[in-house]
């Protein structure tokens, strides 16, 4: 008995040194881009998209936990795994590509600064250029521990959210019904929304982020039980977000008057007649939702780019030692918060290419993955067994083609403009 | 750049001539095989039309340029895997490799070669492994753009290679390191401190693979430089036995300290592998608190008798050589063990050989117990610019001691 208490005692102790790369990952989904898309989906819908959120967890799972154990069993990040096994030319086009889509969403992400701290009267030409210098010193300035402890503090601020969403009052059994029943309506708009909800919560970034996270962890196959099971609870957390975000929104909005938002700051202010306090936690979660991703997607931009292209990375590296990885990591930052300074920047038509981007780039990225994840010369032993691996190829086909609809969608979006 | 400069990327998919200039086949791999020399291409792999691949061997070439390898003999042999043989796209291009100079983990881009008149061959030496921005440039062009436009643009971009001498090729597999004759000697002449760096980058299999080549010194040293998670898993990954002898040439709070890291099993495991003296040194350290100045210390100190001279003292030191270079007090104990005095040893150096001890003692002796906190220790090293702590156990004992250099990885870590 006092063995089996005392190994109880030692998994919760690897569990609590594995916590991080899971946890951090699935909540920067819920980013500026992610709450704006759950936003219009309560605004305008009201519960119905709801019952989306439990496949999404699971496809969230699947990918997530593949990446995961790739880090942990080779001790190498996703770039530098493509890069041995499918060469230069491969991973410099992924690469590319990556760095336009991750640049988009950072635009997106400084955006939500200037939004949320728009509501409470501060200009953006103050916003934003405070949230740059700050992110890009937090980062180049700290140790990956502090930064990582700095982040993990961040995710506790996403409660804002749950708490906004009961004050709210929204109806909680219609929200319970329809969180386990399909509805699915003919309607162009309501079908490109469920896509778009998919689209947005797989990204390929994430892939990336999640496997080099865990390598830097220094989680092992030993310890790869605890931290597969962090991130499944990453994964559900980061759900239970979206769920109180369009709960909120369709508490404040769908069942009020239903109507399309035009940014998240738009869905904070409709939570206005509901209590300052809804209004503000709403505003408060949507900045530090926008800020904290501003931090990680420059920095993990910079991290896989150079990983995979050979070059030194790593904020424990002095500029002169790794100038590609801070020129990248710093260009992201003043081309991302520059632009939506610019008046007339056409930021959104920018967003809508980020995701067509996205959704090109990502079949690429998990039909390597699952090759990856089966070699057994990597793997060895921790290959995917025959049931997973149908069950990643049918998450992977489903992926595949939500974003390949969510693209024409866009695609045709952005030439009717 | 000079004509005899050849670049890996160029050379793959020449086109083989021979004797007839017929053609033969492109190039598809190049292969050393380091137990016979370590920097001559000792292989050129031709694919054809055919499914198999052809060996030439070196002395077979007659000429390599940009446009073509011309063959003087046609007695090719089928290709075959050889386990001797390191085959430079397969096993080095894109691969991690260690700079031993520039003590990093670089990936290899491109290799350079040197082209050579051998008799009436011409042969291709290994010269550098190139990495960083005009490597990339030039994988990204090579095919698609003339050979010529590539070299002369590149030539504005700068280089950044490592000369082969300095490269540390990785290789998990014990049986294949032996083949491809493979050796830790340009990691053994680094600092410890720099290989547990590099170390901490290597994927686990690498890693393991190092250390359990190393020699056990120098394997102590540096993977006491180690972070503490790392240090786990590289010590779980070894043969019990190679584990146990590494932490036996360990200082024994540091290797109570990875110990304190491993699954009580494990370290159960390595400790009953240990001799007996280091065995139970690390098994009193093991039972205090990390947090504790018991936790803290070390074992290793040299004490003396309260009514010693200062010729034993020298004595004294000549018996625990080990510990010269961080040596800095000398510890004067009663018939009971128990501290009375600290001596600095620079101080010996001005005193005469018959001197009591006693007499060069410093004026206020500061010591702490095995269970005062770990926040109490630094305080004290602060306020009184201590190099060393003596630490002693209920009734006074001198158990062991704290140097700065504890304190500053505690400092560190938070």
């Amino acid at each position: 008995m006092r063995a089996l208490l005392r190994r109880f005692r030692y998994h919760i102790a690897v569990f609590f040194s594995v916590i991080g790369p899971g946890f951090i990952t699935a909540m920067v989904d819920n980013d500026a881009g992610g709450i704006f898309t759950y936003s219009q989906a309560g605004a305008k819908y009201g519960y119905l998209p709801l019952w989306t959120l439990l496949p999404i967890t699971l496809l969230l799972i699947v990918t997530q936990e593949m990446c995961s154990r790739m880090g942990a069993v080779t001790g190498k990040g996703l770039s530098d795994l493509i890069r041995e096994e499918f060469g230069l030319r491969t991973t410099f086009f992924m690469m590319a590509a990556l760095l336009l889509a991750n640049l988009t969403n950072v635009m997106a992400n400084f955006a939500g600064i200037a939004g949320s701290l728009g509501l409470f009267g501060i200009s953006r030409y103050l916003s934003v250029p405070i949230g740059g210098i700050a992110v890009w010193f937090l980062v180049v300035k700290g140790t990956y521990e502090r930064v990582e402890k700095a982040f993990l503090f961040a995710t506790s601020f996403y409660i804002a959210y749950i708490v906004s969403g009961i004050l709210v009052r929204p109806d909680w059994k219609e929200a319970a019904i329809y969180s386990v029943r399909p509805v699915l309506l003919f309607d162009p708009g309501y079908i490109a929304m469920l896509i778009g909800m998919v689209g947005t919560s797989v990204a390929p970034w994430m892939q990336f982020y999640l496997q080099a996270a865990v390598v830097e962890k220094g989680v092992t196959e030993k310890e790869y039980a605890e931290s597969r099971i962090e991130v499944i609870v990453g994964c559900v957390v980061m759900t239970v977000i979206a769920f109180f975000i369009i709960v909120a929104c369709a508490g404040a909005i769908g069942s009020v008057q239903p109507r399309d938002i035009q940014s998240p700051a738009d869905a904070a202010a409709a939570l206005r007649p509901f209590g300052e306090y809804a209004f503000l936690l709403f505003a408060a979660g949507l900045f530090n939702a926008s800020l904290f991703a501003a931090c990680i997607l420059p920095l993990s931009t910079a991290y896989t780019v150079c990983e995979g292209l050979g070059f030194e990375s790593g904020v424990n590296r002095r500029f002169r030692e790794a100038p590609i990885f801070y020129w990248l990591f710093t260009g992201l930052i003043v081309v991302g918060g520059g632009v939506v300074l610019l008046p007339n920047f056409p930021l959104v038509p920018m967003i809508l290419l980020s995701q067509v981007i996205n959704g090109v780039l990502l079949p690429v990225i998990l039909i390597f993955m699952v090759t990856l994840v089966n070699n057994k010369r990597l793997m060895k032993e921790w290959t995917n067994s025959r049931s997973y691996n149908a069950v990643a190829w049918v998450a992977v086909v489903m992926l595949v083609g939500l974003t390949a609809a969510l693209v024409a969608i866009t695609i045709k979006d952005l030439v009717g403009r | 750049m000079a004509e005899n400069i050849l670049f890996l990327t160029e050379l793959l998919g020449l086109r083989v001539f021979d004797l007839k200039q017929r053609l033969l086949g492109r190039v598809k791999d190049l292969a050393l095989v380091p137990l016979i020399d370590p920097v001559r291409i000792d292989r050129f792999l031709i694919g054809g039309a055919g499914y198999t691949w052809l060996t030439v061997r070196y002395d077979q070439v007659k000429r390599i340029t940009l446009d073509g390898i011309y063959l003087r003999d046609e007695q090719l042999t089928p290709y075959h895997s050889d386990e001797y043989m390191l085959r430079v796209v397969r096993d080095l291009l894109d691969q991690q490799i260690i700079d031993a100079q520039g003590r990093k983990v670089v990936r290899v881009t491109d290799i350079t070669f040197e082209r050579r008149e051998d008799r009436d061959s011409e042969v291709l030496w290994v010269l550098e492994v190139d990495i960083g921005l005009r490597s990339v440039f030039r994988r990204l062009f090579q095919g698609v753009a003339p050979v010529k436009w590539i070299r002369r643009i590149q030539t504005r971009i700068a280089p950044n290679s490592i000369r082969w001498e300095f490269c540390n090729i990785l290789e998990a597999d014990p049986q294949r390191r032996l083949r491809l004759n493979i050796s830790n000697n340009l990691l053994e002449k680094m600092h410890p401190a720099d290989l547990a760096d590099i170390v901490e980058e290597l994927s686990p299999e690498d890693r393991e693979a190092i250390f359990a080549t190393m020699d056990n010194e120098l394997a102590a040293e540096a993977l006491s430089e180690v972070d503490p998670d790392i240090q786990a898993s590289i010590l779980e990954s070894l043969e019990t036995e190679k584990a146990a002898d590494i932490l036996e040439e360990m200082s024994p709070d540091e290797a109570a300290d990875v110990l304190a890291e491993l699954e009580e099993e494990t370290s159960e495991e390595i400790l009953e592998e240990m001799d007996t003296e280091p065995k139970t040194e690390v098994r009193e350290l093991l039972e205090y608190a990390e947090d504790t100045a018991g936790g803290m210390m070390t074992t290793e100190f040299v004490s003396l008798h309260a009514n010693a001279l200062v010729g034993d003292a020298v004595e004294g030191i000549r018996g625990n050589e080990e510990l010269i270079e961080s040596l800095n007090s000398l510890f004067l104990v009663d018939e009971d063990e128990r501290l009375v005095a600290a001596v600095p040893v620079a101080r010996l150096f001005l005193a005469q050989p018959g001197q009591p001890l006693r007499d060069l003692a410093t004026g206020n002796l500061q010591q702490v117990t095995v269970d005062e906190s770990q926040d109490r220790v630094t305080e004290l090293f602060d306020k009184y610019n201590l190099l060393v702590l003596p630490v002693v156990d209920e009734d006074g004992r001198l158990s062991g001691v704290v140097t700065a250099d504890d304190i500053i990885s505690v400092l560190r870590q938070r």
